[in-house]
């Protein structure tokens, strides 16, 4: 990557490396930093820091600490609003934060929950596999680096178009890599989302969720502290994989700038999910032993962030010696050293008196580690390699002193043509055209199966996935222990257990940042609590197009806002996230697409809400949640007229919130025996799906909306804050007098029929399940084999 | 069936850990389940620690490098266990443990890539073909059971007389009949992953090594798996340690 720029001319063959005292003596050097991606009064910066030219090692550093990925340097001033909405209320469940590796939450029963969603859009279309692959990865080494232990995975796709020739590259891919990884790794897979759109052809998301469970007292964060403290790197051997990942790949897009003359090599990690699986268990044992300090995973900027975070937040110093880092390749500079992103390495501070039992751990799993450096007290951190000084900075400069921009921010002009072009105009269809509606519909890409992809992912390994794809929400059991089983006194009998659902739709967040968003967590905080659990925290995954686009710049503040408000709203702190920048192919951003997760907690598994309808005998269907003629950015829309207008669907939290209580009331009380929240596809989609699910028919009368009464607004509509729930016959008095007295709207549609096998809906038509199915589960097989 | 309450003094049945075990904790899940305590034996010590029993659980071993199982079938507690089953001790080998047993030469034939080329995560039906081996004595004779299925390379292949020779010898244990998604039931697509003859699991010629490539530690609980079904397989060698002790 950076040629030498060292002047003087070398003696014999021996390489010549740029030193801190070669950049003292040559000042005026010329330095390759915009081709690592720093802007030149970027690069003035750190000159001024240096009070020098830096070194070539420097610039690595730098280059790749103060990119976008790394720095935050675009998104930092708009996402300090949501520690300025955090309430101390909020903020009570929270045990860590914005800032660690992944935010801790507090479940109860000294149990804590760490979670996080993280993007890897870039190098997943470069290489499907390996991108999405390392993904995984990356995200559970975040967890792992807290000392909690891996308990489940997530992933958030999008897409091309479902049938667009490069999709057949990319989805099987993608898909392969997060479930050859997840899988490999003993970790199940609980959930996610799948998205097919046109905006993200050139540019797919790949964003992968990790959820960790440690005891509360366990809570380990990164940081060397302790003058004499011995800096260990263990794990996979470093080579030239991933250099230049974070600089070039991660922050900036794809066929961008005029030029054209900048070679941009793929630089994607290849990942080996067998090292990181022995490398958990590896930590896991580590911080058992109680001989460990701190803990810093190794991903983007890999030993360049590890040992500039872990001193910056330590109280000194730190000296390390590249000369003992285990090398794949020969002859690496120390540049391509501190940039590489080798996957699967962790970096430990140790007390001298522990390194020993720390190494022994390492040798029972055979992870190799070695002693690299110490903490120092000398406030710098002071890198060599083959005995000269190439790194000689102020750690925090490094970590902490990245550029923060004031990006310009502005509405965009097409944003009120947009919102002018409703779906009002668009044809609807005639009452006999509802049931193949129905079936065209249930079989588009964003509404069939996801079976096709969720059957190569693995989600009953470890035993305690309770609730998984096609359920709304994921759900672990926290604790191994079983009933009955000898109990370990440190992991005492629990049937507690821990909810998670991600959401996003990018279509609505076009129309409209700020409600977007906010349907976004709508929808999670609604899946988790159709499930019967009560919603607890919240983390995001924030992708956009270009922050130098002052459109796209609107559109981020915006979501962050509507988020930010929206989870004071709903009472639930956001306890980290992730901002990718930079998804979009040439001038075309992405559709802003805002991830949000909702992590919940459940007392009693057993209690859990199933999507599934049949499960008791004699059921009524019963719609929770107003009808408004609301299809503006509608599946339907898209799917029959290819159109994207107007205003997205109402967004109510108060009545997400009551809407919550009573899914809960009636999971707890015995009184809803299957749920499934209604999203895109409406009413017409949730039947499907319960029907299809519990293998079980249905007889369905419509309710009439707020205005008259209307077929297709009451089963195609999108409105929020509705669910369709499964009530025991015997239930029903009960269940529906608790939603009368609560002010809960709510009305019957139906009921369950086992002996029918069709979905059968008064005034509209009647459905086979076997047709609905073949139309439902057919169409991603058909497209990707 | 019911599970029995642990009694201390009781049967013990190893699991094995290799580096890269994944299904280890709930094959020890299970075992406490079915009322015996299970005991971690660890890939690098050879003492199998006076277990009654073993379970070489799923996972990808040594990352299934050279092939699925076969690092694994060289491992020192493996040369005890291959030792000590010829001497009778009764072993599972579950998904990837099928494959290291394949490996270690206990059983006859291999598992190679499914034949759709993709891992794959199901429900699966099985049909219990021989209930005399000690690991199958619990269920009836021809019972359908439903456990979970998950692996890349569970395609059950050996030669023909190999497989005449299974068949004939009654060593079929469990064969594929139907399965479902996550999603529901899919009716017509038995064999998973195009083993021949639809074998999902056999055992050796005394029926003490017994293996399959479904994960019955997975149906031990409706709550966790779809169905208790697998449950039987370890009350089964319990029943039959009980009857030696």
């Amino acid at each position: 990557m950076t040629g030498s720029t060292g002047t003087v001319p070398g003696t014999g063959t021996a390489p010549v490396q740029d030193t801190v005292a070669q950049a003292a003596r040559t000042p005026d050097a010329r330095q390759p930093f915009r081709e690592l991606g720093l802007k030149d009064d970027e690069y003035e910066r750190i000159r001024e820091i240096l009070g020098r030219r830096p070194s070539d090692a420097e610039l690595a550093m730098y280059s790749v600490m103060w990119s976008e990925h790394c720095s935050y340097k675009s998104s930092k001033v708009h996402l300090r609003y949501f520690g300025e909405t955090t309430t101390e209320a909020m903020r009570s469940v929270m045990l860590a934060g914005i800032g660690e590796n992944a935010g801790v939450v507090d479940i109860g029963d000294g149990w804590a929950v760490t979670f996080k969603v993280e993007s890897h859009n870039h190098p997943s279309y470069v290489e499907p596999y390996q991108g999405a692959a390392t993904g995984v990865g990356g995200i559970v080494r975040d967890i792992l680096a807290m000392g909690a232990r891996p308990v489940a995975v997530m992933d958030q796709l999008r897409f091309g178009p479902a049938d667009a020739p490069d999709s057949q590259r990319v989805v099987p891919g993608v898909v392969a890599g997060v479930g050859g990884y997840g899988n490999s790794l003993g970790l199940p897979n609980i959930g996610g989302e799948v998205v097919f759109d046109p905006s993200y052809a050139g540019n797919p998301l790949v964003n992968a969720a990790c959820i960790g469970v440690l005891r509360a007292a366990d809570m380990y964060t990164a940081h060397a502290s302790g003058a004499g403290n011995k800096v260990i790197l263990y794990g996979s051997r470093t080579g030239l994989d991933g250099i230049g990942g974070v600089s070039v790949l991660a922050s900036e897009s794809f066929a961008s700038g005029s030029g054209g003359d900048r070679k941009k090599l793929p630089s994607v990690q290849v990942g080996d999910p067998f090292a990181e699986k022995v490398l958990i268990e590896c930590t896991l044992e580590i911080f058992r032993a109680g001989i460990v300090v701190g803990i810093q995973d190794l991903g983007g900027a890999g030993l360049s962030c590890a040992t500039s975070e872990l001193a910056a937040a330590g109280d000194g110093g730190m000296a390390v010696d590249l000369d003992r880092v285990p090398l794949r390749a020969s002859g690496m500079t120390a540049a391509e050293i501190l940039s590489s992103e080798s996957q699967e390495r962790m970096c430990a501070v140790v007390e001298p008196d522990k390194v020993d039992a720390f190494l022994a751990v390492c040798a029972k799993w055979e992870v190799e580690a070695d002693v690299i450096g110490e903490v120092t007290d000398t406030g710098r951190l002071v890198i060599t390699h083959h005995g000269e000084v190439v790194v000689d900075v102020p750690p925090r400069t490094v970590a902490h002193w990245g550029p923060v921009y004031e990006r310009p921010v502005e509405r965009p002009d097409f944003q009120d043509a947009l919102r002018d072009n409703g779906s009002g105009s668009l044809a609807r269809p005639a009452a006999g055209e509802l049931p193949a509606l129905i079936l065209r519909m249930a079989a588009s890409p964003n509404l069939c199966s996801r079976a096709w992809i969720t059957d190569q992912y693995d989600r009953y390994v470890r035993g305690n996935t309770v609730l998984a794809q096609p359920a709304d929400a994921g759900i672990v059991r926290v604790s191994d222990d079983v009933p009955g089983g000898p109990g370990d006194p440190d992991r005492p009998l629990s049937r507690r257990g821990l909810a998670m659902s991600t959401d996003c739709n990018s279509r609505y967040t076009l129309l409209d940042p700020y409600t977007g968003a906010q349907l976004a967590l709508a929808e999670a905080y609604r899946n988790v609590a159709t499930t019967g659990a009560v919603p607890l925290a919240v983390t995001d995954c924030l992708n956009f197009g270009s922050p130098e686009d002052p459109g796209v710049m609107w559109q981020f503040q915006q979501a962050v806002r509507g988020l930010a408000d929206g989870c004071v709203e709903l009472g639930i702190p956001v306890t980290g996230g992730n901002v990718s920048f930079y998804n979009q192919t040439g001038a075309t951003a992405i559709l802003p697409t805002p991830v949000v997760g909702v992590l919940g907690v459940i007392d009693d598994v057993t209690r859990r809400t199933v999507p599934g309808i049949g499960h008791d005998t004699g059921e009524s269907l019963l719609l929770l949640g107003t009808t408004r003629d609301e299809l503006d950015g509608s599946e339907w829309a898209s799917v029959v007229h290819g159109h994207l207008g107007g205003v997205p669907p109402r967004v109510d939290l108060a009545a997400e919130r009551l809407l919550a209580q009573i899914l809960l009331a009636g999971s707890r009380d015995g009184m809803i025996s299957a749920a499934h929240d209604l999203s895109e596809g409406g009413l017409a989609q949730a039947l499907v799906e319960m029907c299809l699910v519990g293998d079980t028919g249905a007889r369905v009368v419509l309710p009439d909306g707020d205005g008259p009464a209307d077929p297709f607004v009451a089963l195609f509509s999108e409105s929020s804050a509705r669910v369709l729930v499964a009530v025991p016959r015997t239930e029903e008095l009960r269940f529906t007098e608790m939603c009368t007295a609560r002010r809960q709207p709510w009305a019957k549609v139906g009921v369950v029929d086992a002996a029918s096998r069709t979905l059968d809906i008064q005034g509209v038509g009647e459905l086979s399940l076997p047709e609905l199915r073949e139309a439902w589960t057919g169409t991603l097989p058909a497209l990707f084999g | 069936m019911t599970a029995t309450a642990p009694a201390s003094g009781g049967p013990r049945i190893g699991v094995i850990t290799f580096p890269g075990t994944l299904d280890d904790v709930d094959a020890a899940r299970a075992v406490r389940y079915a009322g015996a305590e299970p005991v971690s034996l660890w890939h690098a010590d050879a003492d199998l620690r006076g277990v009654d029993a073993v379970v070489v659980p799923g996972g990808f071993s040594y990352g299934d490098y050279l092939r699925a199982g076969a690092i694994a079938a060289q491992a020192p507690v493996m040369r005890s266990v291959i030792d000590a089953a010829r001497g009778g001790l009764p072993v599972l080998g579950i998904c990837n443990g099928f494959q290291v047993l394949c490996e270690a030469g206990l059983l006859p034939g291999a598992l190679v890539r499914n034949s759709g080329l993709k891992f794959v995560c199901r429900d699966q039906w099985l049909r219990v073909e021989n209930t005399s081996s000690p690991w199958t004595t619990r269920y009836e004779p021809g019972a359908e059971i439903l456990v979970p299925l998950k692996n890349a390379e569970g395609r059950y292949v050996a030669d023909r007389s190999v497989l005449d020779e299974l068949e004939g010898e009654g060593r079929v244990l469990f064969r594929y009949i139907g399965g479902g998604t996550a999603d529901g039931p899919v009716p017509d697509t038995g064999n998973p992953n195009g083993a021949l003859r639809d074998i999902a699991g056999i055992c050796s010629a005394d029926g003490r090594v017994a293996a399959l490539m479904p994960h019955p530690e997975h149906a031990i609980d409706p709550l966790t798996g779809p169905t208790d079904d697998g449950l039987g397989i370890f009350l089964s060698v319990l029943d039959g340690l009980g009857v030696a002790a």
